[in-house]
């Protein structure tokens, strides 16, 4: 470990590997450390089963749960848009070619104490029950207006200046009702929040093409899991880093930072080595006294041995609870993968609810989303802050991720990696740079 | 959901049709990776059966973790596709990922070396704990071209072989010395049938666009 590095990672959580995976590529000599035995953080798939009981403290199931290797679960519930930034960068990078997935069955959404499935297609539209009849055909001419849009070009914006006026204005536009709104922002464009009804229509716009680009990718919802669980992503990542010149050590504590004149980071320490580098990337936790809390998120981890109830038996589903349903300031999410996945033994499903804290008994916010996944077998709730690093780190060269937010899907994680990156190297990553050299490694 | 051939997968098994329309052959294609000890030989011996070179001071080759090469057993067009580690077996943080799926491994150690053979057996454990129940694992003792200089013995590995189902060769990725050989016992002990072998294994898909054409069946030269 005595030598000097370009860079140095710390944690291999998914932003982080990702960031190594591209600082390899991009020629930077890199050494990436974890703490842990294990790839992945916070973002690791735990396995095998006892080993998440024990996590908890949860005494053993035995035998109830069948084999404990079979089961490989989430801390963090998140799904791939399969046209989102995620899934560009895996197919950039050949990273893809490690990895294996399935759709998500279906996409739900919360309505009146039921669930509602979030139509795929007309056909679905005319028979849901989420909207009526009228409404229908309000909501047909406002999804054909979205899709022709052309942000640039204004004749397909029909008298609308989508980056002037706002959300709600475009809603009014098309007359739809509270309820459509709620469901679109909400299920579609994925808000946590309503605060976009006042922002210009413009991101709205493109988030609900997001949607129906990835539901046109696969068909019957527009996400992805991976099979094995969301730790094989950094697993993945890792490698590429690895294939291009990166070295990998787990298992090894960091005991120090070192910095050097005016705060600037000169190195690691880890007992008496030292190893020397220019920067550091890293995760919140290697460096609690850079970073401030944002907020904090629930989230419950449950065992069943069914799937949710009215959503014909699908083995994998989301469920988006808007918050107006309940009550509330953000969404409650609800997440459901299974042996499908290869992340639970035979017969077994792993559901997962989670949302923005917002009182002081968060326990009882979930609620909702816990009803839909009754009976539960087994239930595990983490209580985490949301940390973000308190400066840019451009003075001390420390690069630092923020903890993985609340969202359904990998959108923000990407963005943030992508700026980390153009912060620490001053400039965009370039794609160019692994496709020509992993097309030849397939000869 | 996609059925085509797929790494990290299955067996395709699926039976192309000659142009004349009387000859069948199966395809199979397999994920089989490399497991051992640092500078054991790894990436010679993947280097030597699929490009047929060895170099005596071979730098890890970047960008080279990934490689197929295709060998005909009888009827059957045996695809491999071969994961090296990527070095990252070096501090011992080869991600479980690697090995996942895997339809085969080779189990490499370096006869001159007797730490390598104990971590061989290591290796071994760990595959049959966490690898498919149907992995057909090699051991193989390279750099037998050092053999005057050896200390594992011959017959105290294949006695370890023998006692836990492991196809066992010496190799030496230096001289070519059954390289081809221990690829083409495992094709032979892999089974071919329409992937009744692999129930339970995923049936996901892969995210490139163009999965289905990619065919490498001209290899019966
Ligand atoms: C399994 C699961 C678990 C969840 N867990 C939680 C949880 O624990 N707590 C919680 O509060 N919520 C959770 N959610 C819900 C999730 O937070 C919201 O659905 C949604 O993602 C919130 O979006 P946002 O307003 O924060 O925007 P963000 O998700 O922060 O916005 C996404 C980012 O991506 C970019 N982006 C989005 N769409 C596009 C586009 N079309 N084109 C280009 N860029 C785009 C935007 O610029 C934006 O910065 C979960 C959802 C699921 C499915
Ligand atoms: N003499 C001899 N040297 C070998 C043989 N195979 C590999 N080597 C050498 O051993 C070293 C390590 O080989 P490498 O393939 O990089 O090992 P890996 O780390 O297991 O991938 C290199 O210097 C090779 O040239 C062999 O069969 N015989
Ligand atoms: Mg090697």
């Amino acid at each position: 470990m005595n030598e000097e590095y370009d860079a140095i990672v710390l944690g291999t959580g998914l932003k982080e590997c990702i960031l190594s995976g591209m600082l390899s590529v991009s020629g930077k000599k890199v050494l990436h450390i974890d703490r842990n035995k294990y790839y992945g953080g916070e973002s690791a798939s735990i396995t095998p089963l006892e080993e998440l009981f024990q996590r908890f403290n949860v005494e053993s199931p035995g035998e109830k749960y069948g084999r404990g290797r079979d089961w490989n679960v989430d801390l963090i519930p998140k799904f791939l848009m399969a046209n989102g930034q995620l899934v560009k960068l895996l197919i950039h990078t050949g990273v893809t070619r490690y990895l294996e997935f399935k759709s998500i069955e279906g996409s739900y959404v919360y309505k009146g104490g039921k669930i509602a499935k979030v139509p795929v297609d007309q056909k679905e539209a005319l028979a849901s029950d989420l909207m009526g009849m009228f409404e229908k055909r309000r909501f047909r001419n406002f999804l054909v207006y979205v899709q022709d849009f052309k942000e640039d070009d204004p004749k397909t914006w029909k008298d609308f200046d989508p980056s002037k006026s706002n959300m709600q204005a475009l809603y009014d536009k098309f007359g739809l009702d509270k309820n459509t709104q709620d469901f679109t922002g909400h299920a579609l464009a994925l808000f946590r929040d309503d605060e976009y009804l006042n922002e210009p229509a413009a991101n709205t716009i493109r988030r609900i093409k997001l949607y129906s680009d990835s539901l046109a990718r696969y068909g019957k919802s527009p996400y992805l899991y991976p099979m094995y669980g969301l730790g094989e992503l950094p697993q993945g990542f890792a490698r590429l880093s690895a294939i291009y010149g990166g070295t990998y050590m787990l298992d090894k504590p960091i005991d120090e930072i070192v910095l050097g004149e005016g705060g600037k980071v000169v190195g690691v320490r880890s007992g008496d080595e030292v190893a020397k580098c220019k920067q550091i990337y890293c995760d919140p936790s290697y460096v609690p006294d850079r970073v401030r809390k944002k907020g904090k998120v629930i989230r419950c981890i449950c065992i069943l041995d069914h799937p949710v109830a009215n959503t014909k038996d699908a083995l994998s589903t989301q469920i988006i609870i808007p918050q107006k349903q309940v009550g509330r300031k953000s969404d409650i999410y609800v997440s459901l993968v299974s042996y499908t996945h290869q992340v639970a033994a035979k017969g077994w499903f792993v559901g997962m609810v989670s949302t923005t804290v917002e009182s002081d008994q968060p326990e009882n916010e979930i609620k909702p989303g816990l009803d839909l996944l009754e009976p539960i077998a087994q239930k595990f709730i983490t209580i985490s802050d949301y940390l973000e690093p308190i400066d840019n780190g451009i003075d001390s060269q420390i690069f630092i991720s923020e903890s993985y937010d609340a969202t359904t899907h990998f959108e923000t994680t990407c963005l943030d990696v992508l700026d980390i990156f153009k912060r620490g190297t001053g400039e965009d990553f370039d794609f160019s740079k692994i496709k020509h050299e992993l097309g030849d490694e397939d000869q | 959901m996609a059925t085509t051939a797929r790494s990290g997968g299955n067996a395709s098994g699926s039976t192309a049709q000659r142009p004349n329309g009387t000859q069948q052959n199966k395809n199979c294609q397999f994920k089989l990776v490399l497991l051992g000890e640092s500078a054991v030989g790894k990436s010679s011996l993947v280097l030597r059966f699929v490009k047929g070179q060895f170099h005596e001071y071979q730098e890890s080759t970047i960008g080279a973790a990934f490689l197929t090469q295709t060998i005909c057993i009888e009827d059957t067009v045996v695809k491999f596709e071969i994961w090296d580690t990527a070095g990252q077996e070096r501090y011992h943080s080869l991600a479980p990922m690697y090995y996942r799926g895997a339809q085969a491994a080779i189990v490499v150690y370096d006869i001159q070396n007797q730490d390598s053979f104990q971590r061989a057996k290591t290796w071994v454990k760990e595959l049959h704990k966490q690898a498919s129940p149907n992995i057909v694992i090699a051991l193989a003792g390279n750099k037998a071209d050092l053999s005057n200089i050896r200390v594992v013995e011959y017959e105290e590995a294949k006695q370890y072989a023998e006692e836990n189902g492991l196809l066992f060769m010496e190799t030496s990725a230096k001289t070519g010395m059954n390289v081809n050989d221990i690829f083409l016992a495992i094709a032979k002990k892999l089974p071919k049938n329409d992937g009744a072998h692999n129930q339970g294994a995923p049936a996901g898909r892969r995210l490139n666009d163009n999965e289905n054409n990619r065919q490498t069946n001209n290899c019966c030269k």
